[in-house]
């Protein structure tokens, strides 16, 4: 039982929250409690648990980059209380026995909800459907789909993917990259590209599967979900995609939603990431975009490396990016900083939608009685360069190193429990 | 000047005419029954070649012989690299060397910015992927100045694969800052999206721009380019931006053809017009040396004059010169843009100066 004294709910007036039994059991001013726990909340702020829709946790297969014990760790550090982990493993979640197999380390690692995304194809390998069915039977109750890494290009595949999880409610993840007019792709392409002589991934090779996929959607009437829109072209086509009242939901990462393509003159691997980081533009219309709902929330796509793999040239290094750990506080910086949203706003891209979104019952709820005791406390006050050596997770592949960025996540409870007290992961 | 050569936008304008007329001084030695000067004695300079490129190899070999520095050269070819090491260990291994300079060849554009940040010694981009060949544009500005003098306001035309073109990229560069006006001739396939932001004109008719060039300088086309759709055939890509005999004859009569060799005769030039008097290509590979000369000198040797203060001090002087100059300005750049300034600074035009 935990005594939660004076926190100020989503930015609002300070009030004390008690936990009992896995939810919250009681809301309001000078409430006690003496066999309970007493946390200190003064100045902090009180959001739902985040949720994460795009996390790569590598294991099984890259157990030396991240497992699902550290990632998740990672994770609770980042007041995240449930995540959704990529397909892209070795062996790839394209079966029920892998799901359920990375769902089971998640139960025993114990410091976040661990939902498998299953992948959309054999292998990601683009040809035919995986057992799509027999991983949303499975103990994993799988409800998103995606070959993220690989874009499922073949339309008549995308397709069928979107009808058939209708059956059991689920949601087609795309990674919108049209593969031709992405060979050998290294960054953004422009005036950067160009100038810095790396092969470009233009813009319009996201743009153009978005749009294709938005217009399937429609003409089956499935959900679509796009994982990590990085352009401003994508936000008026999904912006289009809503308006006609289609069923189809959009990420951004807290990397594009901060950094441009520019940072690519330094040819250091640590900004190679895939979407590319893109231009000012782009990044002044997803921030706009997430503001507004376009984009509906903030997905980390946590992706990490052995330094090995970015310790190299531009070219041969591995693309992506970890997040988990920083994803509130840059968000805090581009959106919250900037007046773009508030508090509630947050809780709303960070933990309602993409709650919604995976068709999560217990992740993402208000934070009132009742409801899982699924909750973070953030200091907005604190400001500190990110530096990575600190880092919970395995690899250190963040762009943001000796950055100073707003904001540190006090603790993290899951149902209750404490997974993180004083900045620490329990 | 910066401490390493990585892009010809690491030159300002006194610091390339310095290169220039450093290598007319050094060209002096050229018709001396002796051609070695001592001024680089007792440094080493290392050839790191991760790509096959004897002509350039042999042109910086021989110019650090030439000013007396010991040289190793590092290949991929039957070395650790090929067994897997990586660019960051072979760095390692060149620092427990004690390399003076390294003059680095990579397929990867960037791997001598990596490079840099991993060695305390002068780094010379050799040519890096699709990226820049400084050396290359220096020597091209060199052999321009040569035949036709102060390259102020002269008009250059350069034609071919611009997209891919390290050489290309390089010259517009230099040029720039060297006052001449850089004409860039393909077909709209082989040139990058934002070349209007680059600082020269863009022409995709080759005959409309002849007769008004001092130089047009012609690039290798590879001919796997057409499997890639970038022109339908070679034939067609000759007829259009090819250099034969009657587009020499459209060019102002002092006008220079160049071409930083291999050549594909018959596909991008004539052999006729390669082995006409207008043609600069053999005088390009020897200026190379001693441009390359000036260039190891400058970075390595210090503040005395190449060939007086060498002479007279036996060059051991010139050693301790050098290190005033030595800003370490390329590794500490790109910080500056994160986060809030990366928003700022986009889009500022003005920033490409730094590539
Ligand atoms: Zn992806």
């Amino acid at each position: 039982m935990f005594l939660i004294k004076g926190a100020r709910i989503l930015g609002g007036a300070p009030a004390d929250i008690l936990l009992r039994d896995g939810v919250v059991a009681e809301v309001g001013a000078g409430l006690t409690a003496p066999e309970a726990t007493v946390v200190e909340a003064d100045g902090l702020i009180a959001l739902p648990g985040l949720v994460d829709l795009h996390t790569h946790l590598r294991e099984p297969g890259r157990e030396d980059a991240e497992t699902v014990e550290s990632g998740t760790r990672a994770a609770a550090a980042g007041g995240y209380t449930a995540v959704h982990a990529m397909a892209n493993t070795e062996p790839v979640a394209d079966t029920a026995g892998v799901v359920e197999q990375v769902w089971r380390l998640g139960r025993e690692a114990g410091h976040c909800d661990v939902h498998p995304v299953g992948a959309v194809t054999r292998g990601l390998e683009g040809e035919r459907l995986a057992e799509l069915g027999a991983m949303a039977d499975s103990a994993a109750r799988v409800r998103v789909f995606s070959d993220d890494g690989h874009c499922v290009s073949d339309a008549v595949l995308m397709r069928r993917a979107l009808e058939y999880v209708k059956a059991f409610d689920g949601v087609v993840a795309q990674h919108a990259q049209e593969p031709r007019l992405t060979e050998h792709a290294q960054m953004n392409e422009g005036e950067v590209s160009g100038r810095l002589g790396l092969a470009g991934w233009p813009a319009v090779a996201e743009e153009a599967i978005i749009a294709r996929d938005c217009l399937l959607a429609a003409h089956v009437g499935s959900r679509l979900h796009v994982c990590h829109v990085s352009t401003a072209g994508s936000v008026e086509i999904l912006r289009w995609a809503k308006s006609k009242g289609w069923q189809v939901t959009a990420e951004v990462t807290p990397h594009h939603l901060l950094l441009t393509d520019e940072l690519a003159e330094t040819y250091d691997p640590v900004y190679k990431v895939n979407p590319p980081l893109r231009t000012k533009a782009d990044v002044e219309a997803l921030r706009e975009a997430l503001a507004d709902g376009t984009i509906d929330c903030v997905a980390t796509d946590h992706a990490p490396h052995p330094a090995e793999a970015k310790e190299t040239e531009w070219a041969p290094a591995a693309m992506g990016m970890i997040g988990l750990e920083t994803a509130l506080s840059v968000v805090h910086e581009a959106m919250v900083e900037t007046g773009l949203l508030d508090w509630a706003g947050v809780a709303d891209r960070m933990s309602a939608r993409p709650a919604r979104i995976g068709r999560l019952t217990g992740q993402g709820r208000p934070i009132e009685v009742g409801a899982p005791a699924n909750l973070t406390l953030y200091d907005p006050a604190a400001r500190t360069a990110v530096d990575p050596a600190a880092f919970v997770s395995k690899s250190r592949n963040t762009p943001f190193a000796g950055l100073e960025l707003p904001g540190r996540v006090h603790a993290t409870f899951l149902r209750g429990r404490p997974t993180v007290l004083e900045g620490k992961v329990i | 000047m910066k401490r390493h050569l990585i892009s010809a936008a690491d030159l300002t304008r006194d610091d390339a005419l310095l290169i220039l007329d450093t290598a007319e001084e050094l060209s002096r030695i050229a018709d001396r029954p002796i051609k070695k000067l001592p001024t680089l004695r007792g440094r080493t300079v290392v050839n790191l070649f991760f790509e096959d490129s004897t002509r350039t190899r042999i042109s910086f070999e021989a110019a650090a012989k030439r000013l007396s520095a010991d040289v190793i050269n590092f290949s991929a070819k039957g070395s650790s690299v090929s067994k897997g090491e990586s660019l960051k260990d072979t760095a390692l291994t060149l620092e427990a060397m004690g390399a003076d300079g390294v003059v680095i060849r990579h397929n990867a554009s960037g791997a001598p910015h990596r490079l840099a940040g991993w060695v305390r010694g002068s780094v010379v981009n050799a040519g890096d992927g699709t990226h820049e060949h400084p050396t290359q544009a220096l020597l091209d500005a060199y052999t321009m100045r040569r035949r036709l003098g102060d390259l102020d306001g002269r008009r250059v035309t350069i034609v071919g694969d611009i997209l891919h073109s390290r050489v290309a990229r390089s010259n517009v560069l230099l040029l720039n800052t060297l006052g001449a006006d850089v004409t860039l001739v393909a077909p709209p396939t082989l040139f990058p999206v934002a070349v209007d932001t680059w600082p020269c004109e863009v022409a995709y008719d080759f005959d409309a721009v002849l007769p008004k060039s001092d130089v047009v300088m012609m690039l290798r086309v590879q001919q796997e380019r057409m499997s890639d759709a970038f022109f339908p055939t070679v034939r067609e890509y000759s007829r259009r931006y090819g250099l034969d005999a009657r587009r020499l004859s459209a060019l102002p009569e002092h006008a220079i053809v160049m071409h930083p060799g291999p050549m594909n005769r018959g596909v991008e030039i004539a052999a006729e017009v390669a082995d006409s008097p207008r043609s600069t290509i053999v005088e390009q590979v020897a200026n190379g040396v001693t441009v390359r000369m000036a260039v190891l000198y400058l970075l390595l040797g210090g503040s005395e004059p190449a060939i007086g203060g060498a002479a007279r001090d036996g060059g051991d002087a010139a050693r301790d010169g050098g290190d005033v100059s030595r800003g370490g300005a390329i590794r500490d750049r790109g910080d500056v843009s994160r986060g809030g300034d990366a928003i700022r600074n986009g889009g500022d035009a003005s920033r490409r100066e730094d590539a």
